[in-house]
């Protein structure tokens, strides 16, 4: 597909100029938008599977037949089933970030802020090869260290603050509580949180820094007037993402809480805790008919639609950043009034705009005004 | 409120490098010095280490004295963070911090030291600051706006306002007009020389047209060569300085001629 083209007097030959894309260049732009079809055809395919195995417990009757005995007898339909469910993943995830989260940001702040760059390093290092550490072991530490571990300062609770909702009922004797896996997941989510926010915190222009810094602030003042302001929607999708692990762990709460389907706060007590989706359903699944599966593959249904929607909250927030957004609109409804921000405004207009008139044929990017910040 | 600067024997070092040597200067209340020099000569470096600024990068040190009003900034014992609050700085690009509204900018030294003003107090303040720093009547409807949303040489005169809110001893000034148009550099010239009734100010600048119309006295540095520490090389009244300079690098360097 190549044609000749004549040479030009006095060049010594002939060079061609017209070409089709070379086969590589082919063959690697299928390979892309070949994976980049796959990842779609394998989140739809999950989807799928899950919405049509559930189904059939969804719209059976769980009072009669398989769903009215075993681990599935008792509940009124699919959805009083799963409600307990729903509920026990969310509490057990948010009690794992409340405690996990703060100590994410705290090592993150330290590592960008106040640790010697040696220091730092190793700890960002071994920060990220917690990730590294599969969840079963976790799941082996919590049982072996954190449960008994805990059990002092779970009688002190009762004792002290009983009133207090969670830490009310009787004390587990063994420690399987919500409270210990939520420990465990505190540590889990760790990594995660931390290593985002530790970039962010990273990126904070040296500008604001300079600016608390120069007004007399301390270390802790400047990190609050200058980084945690830049940082703040960067750390709440760190913390969503956080969120996404804790919700989808599986084997380390599955091992340590003793737990029940059941609505409930308590964090302390034997038989209270609430179970998660996913730990209820390795627990249960090998043992299950075909309908009390359809029922646990309902679970999962609605565990995967929860990750879901913390994903598309975290990526929300992110591409909200830093209150750029509330920026722009707050301007579109004030303009500048005064006289020396329009002068500005004008100034910043191309001074090619005088000479193209807006909208010529040659220049057809002159129809974009010129002002963003005053578009529509 | 204004104070006197005194520098005795300033070297100034990144690690082991020496940037800045052997400098001493005084520098009276109440008058504005403009500090001049070729690129990389050391002006901005030895303006930051009159409120210990420099010490934001790690490593750098300096040896020698320099006294405000007779306190010695680097004696044992002296908290950085209480000689920032005496000494301001304005930098070379407006930094007003943007999610917080025109208001909380002028405040934010000021809450820092954890004083509890009444609303009244602070809304006092407020105008005053701005209105000092000729901002007022440009602001005054919108205090609520993030300072992010004002122009170039607004968010500048902000950061003015900012700096003086905590009525500091001295400003330092540190290319302020860099990135303003000529419209936003008169207005900050204008407003240096209302400040200096009440402020001592140093003000490091390239433009040497700035330098003759703001300050009382000026200050040359030169450097002798890339790796080379920066010098102090001549110190006067501006007018001597642009007119009868009693060094020849000095001459060279305001008109054009240097090398």
């Amino acid at each position: 597909m190549t044609q000749y083209v004549a040479p030009r007097p006095g060049s010594s030959g002939a060079r061609r100029l017209v070409g089709g894309p070379r086969p590589s260049d082919r063959i690697f732009r299928g390979l892309s938008y070949g994976s980049a079809a796959l990842i779609m055809v394998i989140l739809a395919g999950v989807a799928v599977f899950l919405i049509i195995k559930a189904a059939p417990a969804i719209a059976a009757s769980w009072s009669t037949g398989d769903l009215a005995s075993g681990t599935t007898a008792g509940y009124a339909n699919f959805w009083a089933y799963s409600g307990p469910l729903i509920w026990g993943t969310l509490w057990m995830s948010f009690i794992g970030l409340l405690i996990g989260a703060p100590v994410a940001v705290g090592i993150a702040l330290f590592i960008s802020h106040y640790a010697p760059r040696s220091l730092a390093g190793i700890l960002g290092y071994l920060v990220d090869l917690l990730a590294a550490v599969p969840s079963i072991i976790f799941g082996l530490w919590g049982i072996a260290v954190i449960r008994p571990y805990l059990l002092p300062f779970s009688h002190f609770l009762t004792e002290y603050l009983g009133w207090f909702p969670p830490f009310g009922g009787q004390v587990s004797t063994t420690g399987s509580t919500v409270l210990a896996g939520a420990v465990v997941l505190g540590v889990m989510v760790l990594p995660i949180i931390t290593s985002i926010t530790r970039e962010i915190f990273l990126q904070t222009p040296r500008l604001h820094e300079e600016a608390a810094l120069a007004l007399g602030a301390t270390k802790w003042e400047t990190v609050r007037l200058a980084v945690f302001p830049y940082a703040r929607s960067g750390m709440v999708s760190a913390i969503l993402l956080g969120l996404g692990r804790a919700l989808g762990e599986t084997m380390a709460i599955a091992l340590i809480i003793s737990p029940s389907i059941v609505f409930s706060v308590a964090l302390l007590t034997e038989n209270q805790n609430s179970q998660t989706i996913a730990a209820n359903i390795a627990v249960n699944f090998p043992e299950s008919n075909d309908l009390p599966r359809a029922g646990l593959i309902g679970t999962g249904l609605m565990l995967f639609v929860i990750s879901f929607a913390v994903n598309f909250a975290a990526r929300w927030i992110v591409g909200r950043t830093g209150g750029s957004a509330k920026e722009r609109r707050s301007r579109k409804i004030a303009p500048p009034s005064d006289a020396a921000s329009i002068l500005t405004l004008d100034v910043a207009a191309s001074p090619l705009e005088a000479l193209e008139p807006r909208g010529s044929s040659a220049h057809p990017e002159g129809q974009e005004p010129s002002i963003p910040e005053l578009r529509d | 409120m204004s104070k006197r600067i005194e520098v005795n024997d300033l070297n100034v070092y990144y690690d082991k490098f020496l940037a800045v040597e052997g400098v001493s200067i005084e520098i009276e209340p109440r008058s504005v010095t403009a500090f001049i020099g070729p690129s990389g000569c050391g002006k901005s470096t030895f303006l930051r280490t009159l409120n210990r600024m420099h010490e934001v990068i790690p490593g750098a040190h300096v040896t020698g004295h320099v006294f405000i009003d007779g306190d010695d900034l680097y004696a044992p014992g002296v908290d950085p963070v209480l000689v920032r609050r005496e000494v301001g700085m304005v930098f070379q690009r407006a930094n007003p911090f943007p999610t917080m509204s025109v208001r909380d900018n002028v405040l934010a030294g000021v809450k820092l030291n954890n004083v509890r003003l009444p609303k009244r107090d602070a809304d006092d303040l407020v105008e005053k600051s701005l209105v000092n720093a000729n901002l007022w009547n440009e602001v005054k409807d919108r205090l609520g706006a993030p300072g992010s949303s004002l122009s170039g040489g607004q968010q500048q005169r902000l950061c003015i306002a900012r700096a003086i809110a905590v009525q500091p001893d001295v400003l330092l000034m540190d290319e302020p007009c860099s990135a303003l148009d000529p419209i936003s550099t008169l207005a900050i010239e204008d407003l240096i020389h209302e400040l200096k009734s009440e402020y001592t100010i140093v003000i490091v600048t390239h433009n040497m047209q700035q330098a003759t119309r703001v300050s009382d006295k000026t200050a040359f540095f030169n450097i002798a060569g890339t790796g080379k520490p920066g010098h102090l090389i001549e110190f006067d009244d501006t007018t001597t300085i642009f007119s009868n300079p009693k060094v020849k690098a000095t001459e060279d360097y305001v008109s054009g001629r240097f090398g």
